[in-house]
Order: C-alpha cells, then structure tokens, then sequence
C-alpha cells in the first residue's frame, strides 16, 4: 500500500504552518522528514495517519493494505505512550481486544512480537521499570501486533540518549531487513535519517515546504555507524538545513 | 514543612588559604517525605497523656474536659450493655448507602463532564451553585421530599459526597495524559474502550484522592442526618449526649467517629496500593 500527499496546505486561523506538500510514499521504503523544528513535521505526520485534518490538500492510500492488517497506519510516539498501568503485554493486548483478539491468538501475537523486539523476558514488567530504550521497543512491538501497512514515527528515538540510539537504530534496521515494511519517520536528527532513510525530505521552515528530496541508494543493512558516504549526505543536508534551522531558532512561537 | 536539614549554614566564612582540600559542605536532600511508622499513634497517645495528667492533677477542670479514663470506661459500658452496635449499626448503614450513592453518581457525573463539553458548559456552573450550600440546612426539605425515615437520612450524606466527588473526578479526567488517548484512538480505539482503558484508570488516582475528602464530609454529614427522627445511630448519640452535656458520652462518640474517619482512611490506602502501584 502506497501513500500518497497531494497539495497540502495547513494553517491555523491566518497563521501558515504548511504550503503545498507533494509526496510519494512506496510501499516497502522508509521515507524520513527532516526540518527545523517548526516547520510542521509532526503535524504532516498527523495528516498522513488521520489524526489531523489539513486545510487544504488530501491524503490518500493507494492499494489496499496487506491481508491480516489490523490498524494500516500505525504510529510510534517520540514519549513511547505506553499506559502506566499495564503490563508490556497488557499493552500491547490493549490494542488487540478492540479486534476481537483474546486468548490463544493474543498470546501468540504477542509472543511473537515480543520475541522480535528481544522483550520475551520483561512481558510481565510494569512500563515504570523498564528504561527508555526498552519502552520503545515495547511501542514498535505493539505496532508490530496489529501489522501495519505503513508505521508513522514521530521522533521515535529524540526522548533517548545517543547509545541507546545506536542500539535502537540497528534493531530497527534488522527488523527492516528481516520483512521491509513502509515507513514514514519524522526526526531532526540527521544521522538517524541517513542511517535509516531511503528517501529523505528536507522541509524548509515555517510556513513548511519541500526544499529537497534526497534519495539514499546503499541498503539499509550496509550502513554503518561513521560511514563515509553518509557522513557526506548528512553534511550535504546539514548545509541545505543549516540557514533555516537559524531562522527558526530566531522566530518567536506563537502557536 | 519540608525534610530540609537545618544544621548546613556554614559558619563564618574564613578565607580560605590557596591550596588546602576542604570538603564540599553537603546542602542536598530533604523535600523528600518517608513513611515513619507509629508517629501517628505516639502523636495521639502523648495528646491522650497530657489531656489524663491535665485532668488528674486538675489544671485541666472536669468542666472544660472529661478524664479519657472516663471516656474509655463509658465507652466499655457501652460496649457492655450491647447498644455500640445497636447505634454503630444503622450508622455504618446510612454512611454506606448514601455515600455509595453519592459517590457513583459524582464519579459518573465527573467522568460526563469530564468529556462532554455541553455537559461540562452545563454541570459545571450548577456543581459550583450546589458545593457551598450547608447541606445540614437542607436536611428539613429532604424530610419533606423522602420521609424522616432513612430516606432523608441516605439522600444527605449522598448529597453532600456527590459534589465534591464531581469536582475531583473531572478534575482528575482533564489531566489524563492526552497523548495516551491520542494512542488508543490511533490504534482505532472504541470510544467506549478509549473511555473504560484509558480515561478511567488514568483519572483514577484523582479520584481516589477525591474519595478521602467525600468520605470524611460523609461521617460529617453523618451526625447531622441523625439529627432528626433518628433513635439510634452514632450522631443521635452524640447529640443526645451533647444536650444533657454527658461530655464523656459526648467523647465515646466523638471517638468513635474518628476511629471511623482513621479506618476509612486506610481503607483508601489499601485501595490506592493495590489500584495504583503502577505509579512511580
């Protein structure tokens, strides 16, 4: 299932945050946004899974999802959004008993989503004693449970320090290479986007346009940490981002 | 009042000499408040002790305070002659009745408020005109609209835990970590099922914290629906006792109430430690 932005537009009241945003999202890619903060990242990542509305434009699937998907546009949060109050495996039932899921076939989801994540041993540990990087993981497990067509990361690894970063990105590259899956991953990291990226969107700041897309041909499994070739991409969009990171950074908010 | 150690205020401040090692005075910790079991009760039994001594040697004079040797003897008469429970028993009744009452219509009202903003725009004001209302001065009306019997008796103490159980709970639903709901509605939560996993055990810690104030207004109102038409029961006790100035009836009761009070409160606190051990 492909997804597909056509034309969008966003602003509140008479205020621009987006202008006229194209994009093509194939099946099976991982498409990053990078921007200076601002420039309605986020807020495009809304639209893509339905949770906002843009003033103008769509967002549109093209293809039906895959045979056994539960939730086609699935997200992970940059704060995990895990409910305190239950377990890793309770959380990720919590998004399987809506469909009916319970017993025998929950348990072997969960299972083997746990297993995925490495997270077998901590299925009955309450959120508040598991640390950020685990935390996360339990999040892609539960959106791994309902098979999504497309997973919408919001800044996933931006609440991590830098090793557990690292470490997070490779399970995220091995669970890639393992069964590819699409991807829309929003981030203001730029080693992250040209760690994990096929396609990297560079937005300008506010009101948000596409300044460039850079496409990354090396596969996903032969980036490595210090990479030559990606430590140029990532300097090459460093300068495209470098001025309007500045501006931004001089804007008052008044959002 | 804060844990903050008091002994740090460095004294006079010499210069030091260039080069010699002195050690970082420490200006950390307090503000960090641990149980200390049995305080509670030493606080209770020193005041006991005082209120005994006061009496016996008679600073204290037998008008202004009765002997607590007194009081515990009337209270063991009490217990003896079997009526404790005859006045304990349609008391714990009417306080479980009303406040259950009370407390499931607020906590539904709450929650209603909570995510309706026409109900919120609508209760909200009406909540703020019935909370200061003295419900003792109701209480002639709720005999006119239930009967002097228990009726009037439930729909006081129900009255009087419904509002500020209703402030707690929506107060308690507005701060539910909104992203948690954007979660379940990004999974294609149920409404239904966004509100039962979600909402309410989010809003549950300032719920049960909105119950220990409800509870505590419930024995209050207690007293005052036993007032009227009422043979036994704790607060007819009380004021019967209060009216012939028996004040070391008067105290059995008071005592009572606030062994009630103590118990009720440990029953929450059970309740949170069980609900709410998810907490950090």
């Amino acid at each position: 299932m492909d997804i597909r932005l056509e034309n969008i537009s966003h602003s509140y009241d008479d205020f621009e945050v987006m202008r006229d945003i194209t994009l093509d999202i194939p099946d099976g890619r991982i498409v990053c946004i990078v921007g200076p903060s601002g420039c309605g990242k986020s807020t495009l990542l809304r639209f893509i899974g339905g949770l906002e509305r843009p003033s103008q434009g769509r967002v549109v699937q093209v293809g039906n999802p895959p045979e056994g998907c539960l939730n086609p546009l699935t997200y992970i949060f940059q704060d995990f959004a895990l409910l305190p109050w239950r377990s890793v495996e309770g959380n990720i039932s919590l998004v399987l008993e809506d469909h009916g899921i319970k017993g025998a076939r929950a348990r072997a989801i969960i299972d083997d989503v746990l297993a995925r994540t490495k997270l077998s041993d901590f299925a009955k540990a309450l959120p508040k004693q598991l640390s950020g990087g685990m935390k996360q993981r339990v999040a892609i497990a539960r959106a791994l449970a309902v098979k999504p067509a497309v997973m919408l990361m919001d800044e996933p690894l931006s609440a991590l320090d830098s090793q557990t970063r690292e470490l997070l990105m490779d399970d995220l590259v091995s669970l890639w290479t393992r069964q590819p899956f699409t991807a829309v991953y929003v981030t203001h990291n730029l080693a992250e986007a040209v760690r994990l990226g096929h396609r990297i969107v560079v937005l300008s700041r506010r009101p948000g346009q596409i300044r460039e897309i850079v496409e990354l041909d090396t596969p996903l499994g032969e980036r490595e940490y210090g990479d030559p070739e990606l430590e140029r991409q990532q300097k090459h969009l460093w300068q495209l981002m470098r001025d309007e990171a500045r501006a931004a950074d001089a804007e008052l908010i008044n959002v | 009042m804060s844990d903050a150690t008091l002994d740090t205020i460095p004294a006079t401040k010499a210069k030091p000499e260039d080069g010699t090692a002195r050690p970082v005075s420490f200006r950390g910790g307090g503000f960090a408040p641990k149980p200390r079991r049995w305080v509670g009760l030493v606080v209770f039994l020193v005041l006991i002790a005082i209120a005994e001594w006061g009496t016996r040697a008679g600073w204290i004079s037998a008008l202004t305070l009765p002997k607590p040797s007194d009081v515990l003897q009337t209270f063991q008469e009490l217990y003896a002659s079997g009526l404790l429970f005859k006045h304990l028993g349609p008391s714990l009744s009417r306080l479980a009745v009303g406040a259950a009452l009370g407390v499931s219509l607020g906590v539904s009202v709450g929650i209603l408020i909570g995510l309706f903003s026409y109900i919120r725009a609508g209760m909200v004001p009406l909540v703020a005109a019935l909370f200061p209302i003295p419900k003792i001065a109701l209480l002639p009306l709720f005999v006119i609209w239930f009967g002097i019997g228990e009726g009037s008796k439930y729909a006081l103490i129900a009255f009087g835990t419904f509002t500020p159980t209703v402030v707690a709970t929506y107060g308690a639903v507005d701060n539910v970590d909104r992203t948690l709901i954007r979660m379940g509605q990004s999974f294609g939560l149920s409404w239904f099922s966004i509100v039962r996993k979600i909402v309410l055990p989010g809003a549950m810690p300032g719920i049960l914290s909105g119950l220990r104030i409800s509870l505590a207004i419930a024995i209050i109102l207690l007293v005052a629906a036993e007032m009227l038409g009422a043979e036994y029961g704790i607060g007819a006790y009380i004021l019967q006792a209060g009216s012939l100035y028996d004040l070391e009836r008067l105290f059995a009761g008071v005592v009572i109430l606030s062994v009630l009070g103590v118990l009720v409160s440990g029953a929450i606190a059970i309740i949170e430690r069980r609900l709410l051990g998810w907490r950090t």
